[in-house]
């Protein structure tokens, strides 16, 4: 009876839920209702959609089948250096698009490493424009995130069922069946839907490499309609299609996902077992591999713009400052409405799952528009375009940190709810004895992405600009169009340096507070 | 957590000037120290004992959502592809300038819109990687497939419709789709904007890049680099201007007058050509530095009036598209 009476209460997550869901469908109908209504799509419109649904579906994919070998066998082998490669391999989801664009071109374009390989042994050259390079390039950006959604599903297996497993003489063929294949039927559906949804609005990679419009997504043809064609009724209706794709995909996941259902464990650190012979050279080769696909293309970008650092502007530096305190402010918040909304969902109350993930397919022009048409009767959008820079990165972060922390908040309630509640532990003292504690690890990772996603992201720079007080992104853009691609090759370093700094300072955080 | 609230706050207040705050709209790129925005603002304030206030973003879709309750006082930055829909708006206000003696090489007779720099569509070319470079639009579509080009998405970026205009006018409505064929295999890739081609090129990757007759200045003046060309077509090229404009509603239409008075005057087209690495829109060809006068120039220019682009627009996209789709 009280667990229901709590349930009806408004709580903090319910209430972030309900405000997430104003924001992004309240922008879409604000559009609309300036417009005068939704549009009709055109058959290229309609092509747009179909080619973004199905690239997407085939990135998400890939992503996910690579990251389970990556992920098993970073997670049952033991050497050194194991901790920085595992943070190393998540920097090029925090990549800004077009720098990661050019560090792809530089290794598999037509003058990069692999054909001047591939020439040397006399072979085909490779190209990387047509649908593969967006495959490509969708797979560089996810596999990382796939990579640490899986690892984290692994970690979160007690050590004491692989302990049991061993007793009753398991060989990896049984531990796969009883243990690691449960739980990827609760970890992969996750995975494979935050991939698919980031792909369904990626709109500058799937152009730059996609080699013509036949590449072309929705979140462009939503441009086109905002820049060319000033058709808002058309932006609105392509922003619904993309909100109908997310409700459908999420629909989907929700019924493949099963709770895999170990129960809790004494937290244990004992490694895994890791079998011997051809699985030990599988696992070295899976991780070899991934290192190499995702550091190399990192590298030709720090190698080509490492010499133009000491030469950058003082105000690139300037911008620097500006956008780490943005970045740090934009992280917690993320962070307090991702933990609130994961109790919640944890709780049982699917929508507010739903409500979460809807940033990720919120188109951010039509967001921006909708909102700097809300807001323009009451503020000047100049004085809002920082902290509505702030709070949108904060609430496009939120999704990738409530993937991350809605399975562990899950495995929270499952295993220490009903104990948490029958010694009448709540609030703040339940926040600070068991699930700040439980959840550090999944948090510091989570913190991180958000910064590191806010640090690199422009915004909605086409309405909220100032002008006066760039960001970072909003430098190595500018310099982009000035003709500057050296100077801008320098900034994107210094960007990739800070967002992966931030990264490592949450992840890091998140990490020692577990182990106490 | 409240000292960097505190940091974020103190570092959005304006600058500190003189005089009513004048407010101007301008594209994105306009207003960084290495666009034209501040030279421009500092040579205004000069005159105007005012307080000149760049608000960027996307000038024209801005300006149309916001209607007559706009604070804009004027506009900068307008392309050529924009102005139909701009002038139909009403929110415009005529110049009133003496636009008879523009360096530019089409008669520009437009009331509402002045134009502030322009230059022509071209391919441009790194002497050391294409030593034998086409010299005609034609050569193009016939030269080989290894001839690899990078180009913009008519449907994102300005200079990528300018082309669709271009090759329209170079090839005509018969042949059109047919030269479109035929260039479609050397083109490597269409990015979104100019900048990510550009970035390819310089990189290496493509041999030929969609830019603009002026962009070898660049090179030449900031990077003592004179191998980049813009390959020079005999059929002609594509005009580009940016336009200003002063905004009706203005409650300080004096001042609005005045800087168009200023966008026309030697101070400011001065420093066009190396802020803005284009032509400026009034200026004899003795103002302007050696190297930039002395880049090579079409022979003929092709432009088309905006009612008769806005017509071609959306035919020549389904056109496009179509060539791309099969």
């Amino acid at each position: 009876m009280a667990q229901r009476l709590r349930q009806l209460s408004p709580s903090p997550g319910g209430l972030a839920a309900g405000l997430l869901v104003l924001l992004i469908l309240g922008t879409l109908a604000a559009v609309a209702t300036h417009a005068g209504g939704l549009s009709a799509l055109g058959p290229w419109d309609w092509r747009a959609v179909w080619f973004t649904l199905w690239q997407a579906a085939l990135s998400a994919t890939v992503s996910a089948v690579l990251a389970v070998p990556v992920a098993r066998a970073l997670a049952r082998r033991r050497f050194g250096g194991r901790a920085l490669l595992i943070t190393l391999l998540g920097a090029p989801f925090i990549l800004p698009v077009i720098v990661a664009v050019m560090g792809l071109v530089s290794v598999f374009g037509r003058n990069g490493l692999v054909n001047d390989l591939l020439g040397a042994f006399g072979l085909a050259p490779l190209s990387i424009y047509g649908w593969q390079g967006v495959i490509l390039a969708h797979v560089f950006f996810n596999l990382p995130l796939s990579v640490r959604m899986i690892l984290h599903g692994w970690q979160a297996i007690p050590t004491e069922r692989f302990r049991l497993a061993a007793s009753l003489g398991f060989g990896p063929g049984d531990i796969a069946r009883h243990l690691e294949r449960p739980m990827l039927r609760e970890v992969l559906p996750g995975a494979w839907l935050a991939v698919f949804l980031v792909c369904l609005t990626s709109f500058a990679v799937a152009l730059a490499l996609g080699g013509g419009p036949g590449a072309t997504t929705v979140e462009l043809a939503i441009y086109q309609a905002f820049r060319f064609d000033f058709d808002m009724g058309k932006a609105a209706t392509l922003a619904l299609v993309q909100v109908g794709l997310c409700v459908a995909a999420l629909a989907l996941a929700s019924r493949v996902s099963r709770p895999a259902g170990f129960g809790a464990g004494l937290d244990r650190d004992t490694p895994l077992p890791a079998p011997a012979g051809w699985r030990r050279g599988a696992d070295a080769g899976a991780i070899l591999l991934a290192a190499g696909f995702l550091l190399v293309p990192m590298l030709a970008v720090i190698l080509q713009g490492a010499p133009g650092l000491a030469g950058l502007p003082g105000a690139v530096w300037a911008a620097a400052g500006r956008s780490v305190v943005m970045a740090l402010i934009s992280a917690m918040a993320a962070l307090a409405l991702a933990l609130a909304l994961a109790q919640v969902i944890a709780g049982g109350r699917a929508w507010a799952e739903l409500a979460g993930m809807l940033p990720l397919v919120a188109s951010p022009l039509v967001l921006g528009t909708g909102l700097y048409l809300l807001l323009r009767p009451l503020v000047s959008p100049t004085a809002l375009a920082l902290p509505v820079t702030v709070a949108i990165n904060a609430v496009m972060a939120l999704p990738f940190a409530l993937r991350i922390l809605i399975p562990a908040a899950r495995s929270l309630q499952a295993d220490y709810g009903r104990l948490a509640d029958s010694l009448g532990l709540r609030g703040l003292a339940r926040l600070r004895l068991l699930t700040l504690p439980r959840l550090a690890r999944p948090l510091g990772f989570a913190g991180g992405l958000s910064a590191a996603l806010a640090m690199g992201d422009l915004g909605v720079i086409t309405l909220f600009a100032d002008s006066r007080n760039p960001t970072l992104p909003l430098k190595l853009y500018q310099l982009m169009n000035s003709y500057r691609m050296g100077d801008a090759a320098a900034c994107a370093v210094l960007l990739m340096a800070i967002s992966f700094a931030l990264f490592w300072l949450f992840d890091r955080g998140g990490r020692i507070h577990a182990a106490l | 957590m409240r000292h960097a609230l505190l940091a974020l706050l103190a570092s959005t207040t304006p600058a500190l000037a003189a005089g009513p705050e004048f407010t101007v709209y301008a594209p994105e790129y306009f207003a960084s120290e290495w666009g034209p925005g501040p030279k421009i603002e500092a040579g205004f304030e000069a005159i105007c004992d005012c307080d000149l206030v760049f608000v960027t973003g996307d000038v024209l879709p801005r300006i149309l959502l916001e209607g007559e309750g706009t604070k804009a006082d004027a506009v900068i930055g307008l392309s050529m592809d924009q102005t139909l829909r701009a002038r139909d708006s009403g929110l415009f206000a005529p110049h009133v300038q003496d636009i008879s003696g523009l360096t530019m090489p089409l008669t520009w007779d437009d009331p509402i819109f002045l134009p502030f720099n322009w230059s022509e569509t071209a391919f441009i070319y790194d002497e050391t990687r294409l030593a034998d470079p086409p010299h005609s639009f034609h050569e193009l579509i016939e030269a080989p497939d290894d001839l690899k080009i990078v180009i913009q998405d008519p449907r994102s970026s300005v200079s990528g419709l300018a082309l669709l205009m271009w090759m329209r006018e170079v090839f005509g409505s018969e042949g059109n789709a047919e030269a479109w064929e035929k260039l479609k295999p050397k083109i490597l890739t269409v990015t979104q904007g100019w900048s990510e081609a550009y970035g390819m090129f310089t990189e290496g990757e493509a041999d030929m890049v969609l830019s603009f007759t002026t962009s070898p200045a660049y090179h030449i003046g900031a990077e003592d680099d004179a191998t980049k060309h813009a390959a020079i077509f005999e059929e002609g090229h594509y005009l580009l201007a940016e336009l200003a404009a002063q905004v009706k509603t203005s409650d300080q239409p004096e001042l609005a007058q005045k800087f168009m008075e200023y966008i026309l005057s030697p101070d400011f087209q001065g420093m066009i050509a190396e802020a803005n690495w284009s032509y400026p829109s009034k200026l004899p060809d003795d103002r302007l530095p050696d190297y930039f006068a002395a880049l090579p120039r079409p022979a003929i220019t092709l432009w088309l009036p905006e009612d008769e682009a806005e017509a071609l627009r959306k035919p020549l996209l389904d056109e496009w598209l179509s060539v791309f789709a099969n």
